[in-house]
Protein backbone atom coordinates (compact mmCIF):
# COMPACT_ATOMS: atom_id res chain seq x y z
CA UNK A 1 0.00 0.00 0.00
CA UNK A 2 2.69 2.49 -0.92
CA UNK A 3 -0.02 4.41 -2.80
CA UNK A 4 -0.62 6.34 0.45
CA UNK A 5 2.96 7.61 0.54
CA UNK A 6 2.79 8.44 -3.16
CA UNK A 7 -0.38 10.47 -2.68
CA UNK A 8 1.22 12.32 0.22
CA UNK A 9 4.14 13.27 -2.04
CA UNK A 10 1.72 14.25 -4.83
CA UNK A 11 -0.40 16.48 -2.59
CA UNK A 12 2.72 18.13 -1.18
CA UNK A 13 3.81 18.96 -4.72
CA UNK A 14 0.36 20.30 -5.65
CA UNK A 15 0.34 22.47 -2.55
CA UNK A 16 3.73 23.95 -3.49
CA UNK A 17 2.58 24.76 -7.01
CA UNK A 18 -0.55 26.41 -5.63
CA UNK A 19 1.48 28.56 -3.24
CA UNK A 20 3.92 29.56 -6.00
CA UNK A 21 0.95 30.66 -8.11
CA UNK A 22 -0.97 32.42 -5.31
CA UNK A 23 -3.84 29.99 -5.76
CA UNK A 24 -6.15 29.34 -2.85
CA UNK A 25 -7.76 26.34 -4.41
CA UNK A 26 -6.79 23.43 -6.62
CA UNK A 27 -9.73 22.24 -8.69
CA UNK A 28 -8.13 19.52 -10.75
CA UNK A 29 -5.02 17.35 -10.64
CA UNK A 30 -3.94 15.41 -13.72
CA UNK A 31 -1.40 12.62 -13.28
CA UNK A 32 0.07 10.01 -15.58
CA UNK A 33 0.64 6.45 -14.37
CA UNK A 34 2.59 3.94 -16.41
CA UNK A 35 1.46 0.29 -16.39
CA UNK A 36 4.91 -0.67 -15.11
CA UNK A 37 5.18 2.12 -12.55
CA UNK A 38 4.24 -0.23 -9.73
CA UNK A 39 1.25 1.85 -8.74
CA UNK A 40 -2.33 0.65 -8.68
CA UNK A 41 -4.47 3.50 -10.08
CA UNK A 42 -7.64 2.53 -8.17
CA UNK A 43 -5.81 2.47 -4.83
CA UNK A 44 -4.16 5.75 -5.65
CA UNK A 45 -7.51 7.34 -6.45
CA UNK A 46 -8.96 6.14 -3.12
CA UNK A 47 -5.93 7.42 -1.25
CA UNK A 48 -6.25 10.78 -3.01
CA UNK A 49 -9.89 11.17 -1.92
CA UNK A 50 -8.89 10.47 1.68
CA UNK A 51 -5.79 12.63 1.92
CA UNK A 52 -6.83 15.63 -0.16
CA UNK A 53 -9.28 16.86 2.48
CA UNK A 54 -6.80 18.85 4.50
CA UNK A 55 -5.28 21.22 1.98
CA UNK A 56 -5.93 23.42 -1.01
CA UNK A 57 -6.80 20.34 -3.05
CA UNK A 58 -9.76 19.38 -0.82
CA UNK A 59 -12.25 19.76 -3.67
CA UNK A 60 -9.92 18.74 -6.45
CA UNK A 61 -10.87 16.17 -9.02
CA UNK A 62 -8.18 13.63 -9.85
CA UNK A 63 -7.73 12.63 -13.47
CA UNK A 64 -5.50 9.65 -14.14
CA UNK A 65 -3.97 9.15 -17.58
CA UNK A 66 -3.05 5.50 -18.00
CA UNK A 67 0.10 4.97 -19.97
CA UNK A 68 0.64 1.70 -21.82
CA UNK A 69 4.08 0.26 -22.34
CA UNK A 70 5.87 1.81 -25.33
CA UNK A 71 9.03 0.16 -26.63
CA UNK A 72 11.60 1.55 -28.96
CA UNK A 73 13.66 -1.11 -30.72
CA UNK A 74 17.32 -0.30 -31.31
CA UNK A 75 17.68 -3.17 -33.77
CA UNK A 76 14.86 -2.40 -36.24
CA UNK A 77 14.18 1.22 -35.18
CA UNK A 78 10.47 0.55 -34.68
CA UNK A 79 8.26 1.81 -31.86
CA UNK A 80 5.45 -0.30 -30.43
CA UNK A 81 2.75 0.03 -27.84
CA UNK A 82 2.39 -3.40 -26.29
CA UNK A 83 -0.05 -5.12 -23.94
CA UNK A 84 2.14 -7.86 -22.48
CA UNK A 85 4.80 -7.31 -19.84
CA UNK A 86 7.81 -7.92 -22.00
CA UNK A 87 10.54 -5.88 -23.59
CA UNK A 88 10.98 -8.11 -26.63
CA UNK A 89 10.42 -6.25 -29.91
CA UNK A 90 7.21 -7.60 -31.48
CA UNK A 91 8.55 -7.02 -35.02
CA UNK A 92 12.08 -8.36 -34.99
CA UNK A 93 12.13 -10.17 -31.60
CA UNK A 94 15.22 -8.31 -30.51
CA UNK A 95 15.99 -7.75 -26.81
CA UNK A 96 17.72 -4.51 -27.64
CA UNK A 97 14.82 -2.30 -26.76
CA UNK A 98 14.24 0.62 -24.50
CA UNK A 99 11.04 1.39 -22.59
CA UNK A 100 10.24 4.95 -23.57
CA UNK A 101 6.89 5.14 -21.80
CA UNK A 102 5.04 3.02 -19.27
CA UNK A 103 7.23 3.27 -16.17
CA UNK A 104 6.46 6.87 -15.27
CA UNK A 105 4.64 8.40 -12.34
CA UNK A 106 4.10 12.05 -13.23
CA UNK A 107 2.14 15.08 -12.21
CA UNK A 108 1.05 16.53 -15.57
CA UNK A 109 -1.33 19.40 -15.00
CA UNK A 110 -3.08 21.41 -12.33
CA UNK A 111 -6.15 23.60 -12.48
CA UNK A 112 -5.98 26.40 -9.97
CA UNK A 113 -8.26 29.12 -8.71
CA UNK A 114 -6.33 32.22 -7.82
CA UNK A 115 -6.95 34.41 -4.81
CA UNK A 116 -8.48 37.73 -5.66
CA UNK B 1 26.40 20.86 5.05
CA UNK B 2 23.19 18.95 4.91
CA UNK B 3 20.85 21.25 6.76
CA UNK B 4 18.61 18.58 8.19
CA UNK B 5 21.21 16.39 9.73
CA UNK B 6 24.56 18.16 9.52
CA UNK B 7 26.24 15.57 7.34
CA UNK B 8 28.83 16.73 4.86
CA UNK B 9 26.75 16.23 1.71
CA UNK B 10 24.74 19.18 0.60
CA UNK B 11 21.17 19.02 -0.52
CA UNK B 12 20.30 22.69 -0.54
CA UNK B 13 18.18 23.92 -3.36
CA UNK B 14 19.07 26.62 -5.91
CA UNK B 15 22.76 26.71 -6.84
CA UNK B 16 23.89 23.88 -4.64
CA UNK B 17 21.16 21.90 -6.25
CA UNK B 18 22.69 22.20 -9.70
CA UNK B 19 26.01 21.18 -8.37
CA UNK B 20 24.45 18.14 -6.85
CA UNK B 21 23.03 17.11 -10.16
CA UNK B 22 26.36 17.33 -11.88
CA UNK B 23 27.63 15.04 -9.23
CA UNK B 24 25.07 12.32 -9.78
CA UNK B 25 25.63 12.78 -13.46
CA UNK B 26 29.20 11.61 -13.12
CA UNK B 27 28.79 8.76 -10.72
CA UNK B 28 25.30 7.48 -10.66
CA UNK B 29 24.13 4.81 -13.05
CA UNK B 30 20.72 6.39 -12.87
CA UNK B 31 21.90 9.11 -15.12
CA UNK B 32 18.72 9.56 -17.09
CA UNK B 33 16.81 9.63 -13.92
CA UNK B 34 18.67 12.54 -12.37
CA UNK B 35 18.70 14.38 -15.62
CA UNK B 36 14.95 14.18 -16.00
CA UNK B 37 14.70 15.39 -12.46
CA UNK B 38 16.84 18.44 -13.13
CA UNK B 39 14.91 19.15 -16.25
CA UNK B 40 11.59 19.08 -14.49
CA UNK B 41 12.73 21.92 -12.31
CA UNK B 42 12.64 24.20 -15.28
CA UNK B 43 8.94 23.54 -15.40
CA UNK B 44 8.55 24.18 -11.74
CA UNK B 45 6.15 27.05 -12.04
CA UNK B 46 4.82 25.79 -15.30
CA UNK B 47 3.20 27.60 -18.16
CA UNK B 48 0.16 29.46 -17.04
CA UNK B 49 -2.72 29.88 -19.43
CA UNK B 50 -5.69 31.92 -18.43
CA UNK B 51 -8.99 30.32 -19.06
CA UNK B 52 -10.98 32.80 -21.17
CA UNK B 53 -14.34 31.85 -19.60
CA UNK B 54 -13.26 32.11 -16.00
CA UNK B 55 -10.77 34.79 -15.23
CA UNK B 56 -9.79 33.53 -11.84
CA UNK B 57 -9.03 30.00 -13.08
CA UNK B 58 -5.79 28.91 -14.55
CA UNK B 59 -4.34 25.72 -15.89
CA UNK B 60 -0.81 24.96 -14.94
CA UNK B 61 1.11 22.53 -17.11
CA UNK B 62 3.74 20.79 -15.12
CA UNK B 63 5.64 17.64 -15.86
CA UNK B 64 6.99 16.67 -12.54
CA UNK B 65 7.97 13.28 -11.14
CA UNK B 66 5.72 12.58 -8.19
CA UNK B 67 8.51 10.93 -6.22
CA UNK B 68 10.87 13.77 -7.04
CA UNK B 69 11.74 14.53 -3.42
CA UNK B 70 12.54 10.92 -2.72
CA UNK B 71 14.70 10.73 -5.84
CA UNK B 72 16.55 13.84 -4.80
CA UNK B 73 17.22 12.37 -1.38
CA UNK B 74 18.32 9.12 -3.05
CA UNK B 75 20.91 11.01 -5.10
CA UNK B 76 22.07 12.59 -1.86
CA UNK B 77 22.49 9.14 -0.27
CA UNK B 78 24.43 7.89 -3.30
CA UNK B 79 26.77 10.85 -3.07
CA UNK B 80 27.20 10.07 0.63
CA UNK B 81 28.20 6.47 -0.18
CA UNK B 82 30.51 7.63 -2.94
CA UNK B 83 32.26 10.08 -0.63
CA UNK B 84 33.23 6.99 1.40
CA UNK B 85 34.11 4.87 -1.66
CA UNK B 86 31.25 2.54 -0.88
CA UNK B 87 29.12 0.69 -3.42
CA UNK B 88 25.61 0.16 -2.12
CA UNK B 89 23.18 -2.64 -2.96
CA UNK B 90 19.45 -2.70 -2.31
CA UNK B 91 18.24 -6.23 -1.44
CA UNK B 92 14.58 -6.84 -2.18
CA UNK B 93 12.34 -9.92 -2.04
CA UNK B 94 9.28 -11.34 -0.33
CA UNK B 95 9.61 -12.02 3.39
CA UNK B 96 11.52 -15.24 3.98
CA UNK B 97 13.41 -15.49 0.68
CA UNK B 98 16.73 -15.51 2.49
CA UNK B 99 18.02 -11.92 2.43
CA UNK B 100 19.35 -11.94 5.99
CA UNK B 101 20.62 -15.52 5.69
CA UNK B 102 22.56 -14.57 2.58
CA UNK B 103 24.12 -11.61 4.38
CA UNK B 104 24.98 -13.77 7.40
CA UNK B 105 26.87 -16.29 5.27
CA UNK B 106 28.48 -13.99 2.73
CA UNK B 107 31.16 -13.14 5.27
CA UNK B 108 32.66 -16.63 4.98
CA UNK B 109 33.39 -16.03 1.28
CA UNK B 110 34.69 -12.48 1.08
CA UNK B 111 37.16 -10.15 2.75
CA UNK B 112 35.10 -7.14 1.73
CA UNK B 113 33.89 -5.19 4.73
CA UNK B 114 30.18 -4.76 4.54
CA UNK B 115 27.52 -3.16 6.65
CA UNK B 116 23.77 -3.51 6.50
CA UNK B 117 20.85 -1.13 6.87
CA UNK B 118 17.90 -3.34 7.82
CA UNK B 119 14.26 -2.54 7.22
CA UNK B 120 11.43 -4.38 8.95
CA UNK B 121 8.02 -3.41 10.27
CA UNK B 122 8.84 -4.58 13.79
CA UNK B 123 11.71 -5.99 15.87
CA UNK B 124 15.46 -5.66 15.47
CA UNK B 125 15.84 -9.41 15.06
CA UNK B 126 17.56 -9.22 11.67
CA UNK B 127 20.08 -6.60 12.75
CA UNK B 128 20.73 -8.67 15.90
CA UNK B 129 21.40 -11.78 13.78
CA UNK B 130 23.95 -9.88 11.71
CA UNK B 131 25.56 -8.14 14.66
CA UNK B 132 26.01 -11.55 16.29
CA UNK B 133 28.10 -12.53 13.26
CA UNK B 134 30.24 -9.41 13.60
CA UNK B 135 28.54 -7.59 10.71
CA UNK B 136 27.74 -3.93 11.48
CA UNK B 137 23.98 -3.49 11.09
CA UNK B 138 21.44 -0.82 11.86
CA UNK B 139 17.75 -1.60 12.09
CA UNK B 140 15.04 0.69 10.77
CA UNK B 141 11.62 -0.16 12.18
CA UNK B 142 9.12 1.14 9.69
CA UNK B 143 6.06 0.61 11.90
CA UNK B 144 3.49 -0.11 9.25
CA UNK B 145 5.29 1.25 6.19
CA UNK B 146 5.65 -1.41 3.53
CA UNK B 147 8.88 -0.15 2.00
CA UNK B 148 12.01 1.86 2.77
CA UNK B 149 12.38 5.26 1.18
CA UNK B 150 15.46 7.40 0.68
CA UNK B 151 14.70 9.51 3.77
CA UNK B 152 14.59 6.49 6.11
CA UNK B 153 17.87 5.20 4.66
CA UNK B 154 19.41 8.65 5.01
CA UNK B 155 18.57 8.74 8.72
CA UNK B 156 19.91 5.23 9.19
CA UNK B 157 23.22 6.11 7.50
CA UNK B 158 23.95 8.52 10.32
CA UNK B 159 24.01 5.57 12.70
CA UNK B 160 26.41 3.48 10.63
CA UNK B 161 30.17 4.00 10.68
CA UNK B 162 30.82 4.07 6.95
CA UNK B 163 34.58 4.65 7.15
CA UNK B 164 35.69 0.98 7.34
CA UNK B 165 33.14 -0.29 4.78
CA UNK B 166 33.70 -1.36 1.19
CA UNK B 167 30.07 -2.10 0.49
CA UNK B 168 26.77 -1.42 2.16
CA UNK B 169 23.60 -3.42 1.79
CA UNK B 170 20.15 -2.00 2.33
CA UNK B 171 17.93 -4.93 3.23
CA UNK B 172 14.50 -3.66 2.28
CA UNK B 173 11.20 -4.62 3.88
CA UNK B 174 10.13 -8.07 2.67
CA UNK B 175 7.65 -7.19 -0.08
CA UNK B 176 7.70 -7.76 -3.84
CA UNK B 177 5.54 -4.73 -4.65
CA UNK B 178 6.11 -1.43 -2.86
CA UNK B 179 9.91 -1.27 -2.52
CA UNK B 180 10.17 -1.38 -6.33
CA UNK B 181 8.82 2.18 -6.60
CA UNK B 182 11.41 3.77 -4.33
CA UNK B 183 15.01 4.62 -5.16
CA UNK B 184 16.72 4.41 -1.76
CA UNK B 185 20.05 5.72 -2.99
CA UNK B 186 21.91 2.48 -3.61
CA UNK B 187 23.83 1.77 -6.81
CA UNK B 188 22.35 -1.62 -7.71
CA UNK B 189 19.24 -3.65 -6.99
CA UNK B 190 19.45 -7.31 -6.07
CA UNK B 191 16.13 -9.17 -6.10
CA UNK B 192 15.82 -12.60 -4.50
CA UNK B 193 13.27 -15.27 -5.30
CA UNK B 194 13.48 -18.52 -3.35
CA UNK B 195 12.71 -21.95 -4.77
CA UNK B 196 9.69 -22.60 -2.47
CA UNK B 197 8.03 -19.39 -3.72
CA UNK B 198 7.78 -20.72 -7.27
CA UNK B 199 9.13 -19.61 -10.64
CA UNK B 200 5.92 -17.72 -11.47
CA UNK B 201 6.77 -14.85 -9.11
CA UNK B 202 8.76 -13.07 -11.79
CA UNK B 203 5.81 -12.86 -14.14
CA UNK B 204 3.46 -11.94 -11.27
CA UNK B 205 5.61 -9.09 -9.96
CA UNK B 206 7.08 -7.61 -13.16
CA UNK B 207 7.83 -4.15 -11.77
CA UNK B 208 10.13 -5.56 -9.11
CA UNK B 209 12.03 -7.87 -11.45
CA UNK B 210 12.31 -5.10 -14.01
CA UNK B 211 14.28 -3.11 -11.42
CA UNK B 212 16.78 -5.88 -10.74
CA UNK B 213 20.42 -5.73 -11.77
CA UNK B 214 20.89 -9.18 -10.29
CA UNK B 215 18.28 -11.86 -9.60
CA UNK B 216 19.24 -14.52 -7.07
CA UNK B 217 17.33 -17.78 -7.09
CA UNK B 218 17.89 -18.77 -3.46
CA UNK B 219 17.48 -22.04 -1.54
CA UNK B 220 18.56 -23.94 -4.64
CA UNK B 221 19.31 -26.96 -2.46
CA UNK B 222 15.52 -27.42 -2.35
CA UNK B 223 15.12 -27.65 -6.14
CA UNK B 224 14.66 -31.42 -6.01
CA UNK B 225 11.60 -31.00 -3.77
CA UNK B 226 9.77 -28.29 -5.71
CA UNK B 227 8.50 -27.78 -9.25
CA UNK B 228 10.65 -24.72 -9.72
CA UNK B 229 12.11 -24.46 -13.21
CA UNK B 230 15.33 -22.43 -13.20
CA UNK B 231 15.14 -22.34 -16.97
CA UNK B 232 11.62 -20.86 -16.90
CA UNK B 233 12.66 -18.31 -14.27
CA UNK B 234 15.62 -17.23 -16.39
CA UNK B 235 13.38 -16.94 -19.48
CA UNK B 236 10.92 -14.75 -17.55
CA UNK B 237 13.67 -12.46 -16.30
CA UNK B 238 15.04 -12.16 -19.82
CA UNK B 239 11.64 -11.18 -21.24
CA UNK B 240 11.31 -8.33 -18.76
CA UNK B 241 14.84 -7.31 -18.11
CA UNK B 242 17.38 -8.77 -20.56
CA UNK B 243 20.33 -7.08 -18.89
CA UNK B 244 19.80 -8.57 -15.44
CA UNK B 245 22.04 -11.42 -14.42
CA UNK B 246 20.58 -14.50 -12.77
CA UNK B 247 22.53 -16.61 -10.27
CA UNK B 248 21.21 -19.77 -8.62
CA UNK B 249 22.40 -19.87 -5.03
CA UNK B 250 22.31 -21.89 -1.87
CA UNK B 251 24.15 -21.08 1.33
CA UNK B 252 25.07 -24.77 1.40
CA UNK B 253 26.88 -24.50 -1.94
CA UNK B 254 30.15 -22.59 -1.61
CA UNK B 255 30.61 -22.21 -5.35
CA UNK B 256 27.29 -20.41 -5.70
CA UNK B 257 28.20 -18.08 -2.83
CA UNK B 258 31.53 -17.34 -4.51
CA UNK B 259 29.61 -16.49 -7.70
CA UNK B 260 27.64 -13.89 -5.76
CA UNK B 261 30.86 -12.45 -4.30
CA UNK B 262 32.35 -12.31 -7.79
CA UNK B 263 29.31 -10.39 -9.06
CA UNK B 264 29.55 -7.94 -6.15
CA UNK B 265 33.25 -7.41 -6.80
CA UNK B 266 32.73 -6.80 -10.50
CA UNK B 267 30.11 -4.18 -9.66
CA UNK B 268 32.17 -2.23 -7.21
CA UNK B 269 32.08 0.82 -9.43
CA UNK B 270 33.25 3.42 -6.98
Amino acid sequence: MHEYSIVTALLEQCEQHAIANQAGKITKVVIKIGVLSGVEPALLATAFETFKLEGRAREAELEILHQELVLECQACQSTHTIKERSVICPSCHSYETRIIEGEELLLMQLELETDE
Amino acid sequence: MCKDCGCSITRDHSHEHDHHHDHSHDHSHEHDHSHAHGHSHHHDHGTVRSNPQLNDKKTLSVIHKILDKNDHEAAHNRAHFEAHNITAFNLMSSPGSGKTTLLEHLKEYTDLNYGVVEGDLETSRDADRLTAKGIPAFQIQTGSACHLDAFMVHDALHHVDLAPLDICFVENVGNLVCPASYDVGTHYNIVLVSVPEGDDKIEKYPVMFRKADLVLITKADLLQHFDFSVEEARAQVKRLNPEAEVITTSIKDGDSMRAVVEWLNSHRSV
